[in-house]
């Protein structure tokens, strides 16, 4: 038994942003529900046909992030441009404590299905819908995915380094967070709900969650008047709170190998500097200048060409065992391989978990990040093909013979 | 004055919202926090949706009061802006871990909460006798979150880790950077390493309040950073995970395994403005002609009878554009009237012309310009809360999402050092 076992999730979530959301909670046991539109076989989702690919077969039942983002879902179709399809949606809404979703603002509504008719159907509803500028506002109609979110949200400026353009995320790092916070609304509109009875709608906006992580910057903004467009900001490499020095990423034996430093405090470089200071080309790690964090930070520019000079030449995980050996936080850039097969830091964490995918095979996909002692998340349900549970869902859970769903599929309903 | 411009298109007519004086949706639920820079961020969370989080500090006050930037520049434990901004709602007191009185004070608050959340290193709580393992079995309904660098029996367990070196090992700063691969690859601002922690703790907790709800049972929630960064990035993991192929960073845009292509332009406020995906359909054609005419710069344009061609044949598809000269020649028109158009245009018009004619545009704001956007002000979003002690109003960034029912609200800014001690400090 799963923590969220007793939660039915009507869902129509997609992409990463929605999916994201209903994907821990599944894995957390809650029955989520995926209705997709068997018309367009799904392909609102756009990652159901996209890359990546196990091999060199191509179709909507193979993307490789439609079934990393979907594991543990029940998956049916439902045509809800016919009227059965409509009043089988009530059915499922009338059973389910949540109603999620990512369309564009209006879509649910123009579907028949707007917050008032939901609450028609079930008083104690919870409607929570996630967007890139929310259902209400003046952008509300405004078009977004994951990198015009971190745009909007201020996240893409504040990633980069001086006198070059902003660096941004080099992914879609609010679709993350768009799932992450829409999990957190969904389940804080629970608690709430189990307390009071009532349910209520969620209006998220994405680029609002997102610039709700932009951190103290924005009060250096509205308290201190000091504007983050400035010249020499950002550099988000280097420290932003707490000041330290040496605090960067420096280059590492090897093509496009790298190594990053956060020397926290005086008794961090009192280890670095005798670590660094014991090789042949470290002896500029005694000058006396750097012994106090203001004397770091007054040559912070200097420490920088120095630590880039000596790490250059050195093995990244070899600095990083005698790093952190010292105490001190100095780690390698990982590679996507590195950090997945060889880092016990996820490898016994149990991170990848293998999942068994009727079209693609076995597959390993992103687990959780958190192990709860008495209802841990579990992930072992590969992601559904198109319509896959169509006979447990409208068989067993809404109570239709075979016979009836013969009917649905043959009117195409389902 | 780029930030003038600001909020001319549109309505600033602030929208309706919820009764302020509901109750928060987590009312009723008390927190003790031991003060941290790794799960402060889920505090904050919890107490901004109503629980009621009680604030533990050291005496002399949490190492973060002493974190820039500060009010005013003056480096003071009272003026921290990075503690203010992760503290909002919560109460503080002073308890003092390592003697006995403290001990007793702790168990007591722990003893009336419903859920911990700490940060302490792994070991720490056990030896002083006040961890998970001896406080739980006293309090079965108790959930208890570590959030520590690699979780709390990992072989890497007692590594030291920041923010930078979390993001650097983890993953995501292998993905963000330049095409010129001898930059450095960089790590996004913000302290996202553990605000991504601190997200999945606050999600823990709410799913271990659920389950308690029902059965009565508390329980013990570890919770990695590594773990958190590394299922974060998005393709790169899942790219690897499912073909086991290696994505590489590009200017302001996807880490990609092959190389993607990008139009920028430098608008007319001398902004790095992407300019979005040129048109291939009839209709987008059309939009991009239209928005031309409606600029009334045609005649500047030669390259708009291109489009009008491409709109004439219907559209044009990928697999054509390698195939026919004319076709390539009519997607690089629409490619080259954007950049005319972003050059020529603020960037902030840029992105509402172009949007509110239906085009995915972005624009880049810095965090300033997001508190002073109509979007965001009409949504509610900038907050501003009276503060003594700086004798001035304080905005702060506001709600992840809105709740009709049970409102985000800010009703107290971060405590001072023991302000709660009469009420919550013990005898």
């Amino acid at each position: 038994m799963g923590a969220l076992s007793h939660i039915r999730i009507c869902d129509f979530t997609g992409q990463l942003a929605g999916a994201g959301a209903t994907r821990t909670l599944a894995a957390f046991g809650a029955q989520v529900i995926k209705i997709e539109d068997p018309v367009t076989e799904g392909r609102w989702d756009i990652l159901r046909g996209m890359e990546p690919f196990i091999d060199d077969r191509r179709g909507g039942e193979l993307g490789g992030g439609f079934q990393n983002h979907n594991v543990e879902k029940l998956g049916i179709t439902l045509n809800l441009r016919t009227d059965r399809g409509r009043e089988l949606l009530a059915e499922i809404v009338r059973i389910s404590d949540v109603v999620a979703e990512n369309f564009a603002a209006g879509v649910l509504a123009h579907l028949g299905f707007p917050y008032e008719r939901l609450r028609e159907i079930r008083d104690d509803v919870i409607y929570v819908s996630n967007c890139g500028f929310g259902h209400r506002g003046p952008y509300s109609a405004f078009k977004t995915w994951g990198p015009i979110v971190q745009a909007c949200s201020g996240l893409t400026y504040t990633s980069g380094l001086p006198d070059l353009p902003p660096a941004g995320w080099g992914y879609s790092y609010m679709d993350h967070h768009g799932g992450n916070i829409m999990a957190l609304a969904i389940l804080t509109a629970l608690v709430h709900r189990n307390r009071t009875g009532a349910g209520q709608w969620v209006d998220m906006s994405c680029t609002d969650a997102g610039a709700s992580m932009l951190g103290p910057v924005v009060l250096d903004y509205t308290v201190n008047g000091r504007p983050t467009r400035r010249p020499g900001f950002p550099y988000s490499n280097r420290s932003d709170g707490p000041a330290m020095a040496p605090h960067n990423i420096y280059p590492a034996l090897g093509d496009d190998q790298w190594f990053a430093i956060a020397c926290r405090d005086d008794d961090d470089w009192r280890a670095l500097a005798t670590v660094v200071g014991a090789t042949a080309d470290g002896a500029w790690a005694d000058d006396t200048r750097f012994v106090t964090l203001a004397g770091r930070l007054t040559h912070q520019d200097e420490l920088d060409e120095r630590f880039a000079a000596w790490c250059a030449p050195r093995d990244k995980f070899a600095m990083q065992e005698l790093l952190i050996g010292a105490d001190v936080p100095g780690v390698a850039v990982q590679l996507p391989g590195e950090r997945i097969e060889d880092d016990p830091g996820t490898t016994e964490w149990g991170l990848w978990p293998w999942v068994e995918h009727r079209a693609m095979g076995r597959v390993r996909v992103d687990g959780l990040p958190v192990h709860l002692s008495e209802t841990d998340w579990s992930i072992e349900r590969a992601a559904p093909l198109l319509g896959q549970d169509n006979d447990l869902v409208f068989g067993e859970i809404l109570g239709l013979t075979d016979a009836e769903i013969g009917d649905l599929r043959t009117a195409g309903v389902i | 004055m780029a930030r003038k411009q600001i909020g001319q298109h549109l309505s600033t007519e602030p929208l309706p919202g919820p009764d302020p004086d509901a109750a928060g949706p987590l009312a009723g639920l008390r927190v003790v926090e031991l003060a941290s820079e790794y799960a402060a961020h889920c505090g904050r969370l919890l107490a901004d949706y109503g629980a009621e989080v009680i604030l533990i500090e050291p005496p002399g006050g949490a190492p973060q009061r002493w974190y820039e930037p500060f009010v005013d520049d003056v480096p003071d434990p009272e003026r921290s802006l990075w503690f203010w901004h992760y503290n909002t709602n919560k109460f503080g007191v002073v308890v003092d871990l390592d003697d006995d009185e403290g001990r007793a004070r702790f168990r007591d608050l722990v003893a009336s909460a419903d859920i911990v959340v700490e940060a302490e290193p792994p070991g720490h709580l056990a030896a002083l006798g006040i961890d998970d393992a001896d406080l739980r079995p006293g309090h079965p309904g108790l959930i208890w979150a570590a959030v520590t660098p690699f979780g709390r029996t990992n072989p890497r367990a007692h590594e030291p880790a920041t923010d930078l070196t979390i993001l650097a090992n983890a993953g995501p700063v292998w993905s963000c950077g330049y095409d010129d691969h001898t930059i450095p690859p960089v790590r996004g601002g913000g302290n996202q390493a553990y605000q991504t922690a601190s997200i999945h703790a606050a999600i823990a907790v709410l799913v271990a309040v659920l389950h308690r709800d029902v059965t009565g049972t508390g329980q013990f929630i570890d919770v990695s950073l590594h773990a958190a960064s590394n299922v974060t990035t998005e393709f790169a993991s899942y790219g690897w995970l499912v073909n086991q192929t290696t994505v590489q960073r590009q200017t302001c845009r996807h880490a990609s395994v092959h190389p993607t292509q990008t139009t920028v332009a430098e608008s007319a406020d001398g902004r790095y403005q992407p300019t979005g995906v040129p048109p291939r359909s009839a209709r987008e054609f059309r939009i991009l002609i239209d928005w031309v005419d409606d600029l009334g710069w045609r005649d500047e344009l030669p390259e708009v009878a291109l489009l009008e061609l491409g709109e004439e044949r219907g559209g044009v598809s990928m697999t054509e554009m390698f195939e026919d000269p004319l076709v390539a020649e009519i997607f690089g028109a629409g490619r080259e009237v954007l950049v005319a158009i972003a050059s020529r245009l603020t960037s902030y018009e840029f992105f509402v012309q172009g949007q509110t004619r239906g085009m995915a545009l972005p624009v880049i704001y810095a965090p300033e310009e997001v508190m002073e956007d109509v979007h965001f002000r009409a949504r509610g979003f900038p907050v501003t809360m009276e503060h003594d002690g700086i004798g001035r109003p304080v905005t702060y960034a506001g709600a992840p999402f809105v709740m009709d029912t049970s409102p985000w609200r800010l009703l107290r800014h971060a405590p001072r050092l023991g302000e709660h001690q009469d009420t919550l400090g013990g005898p």
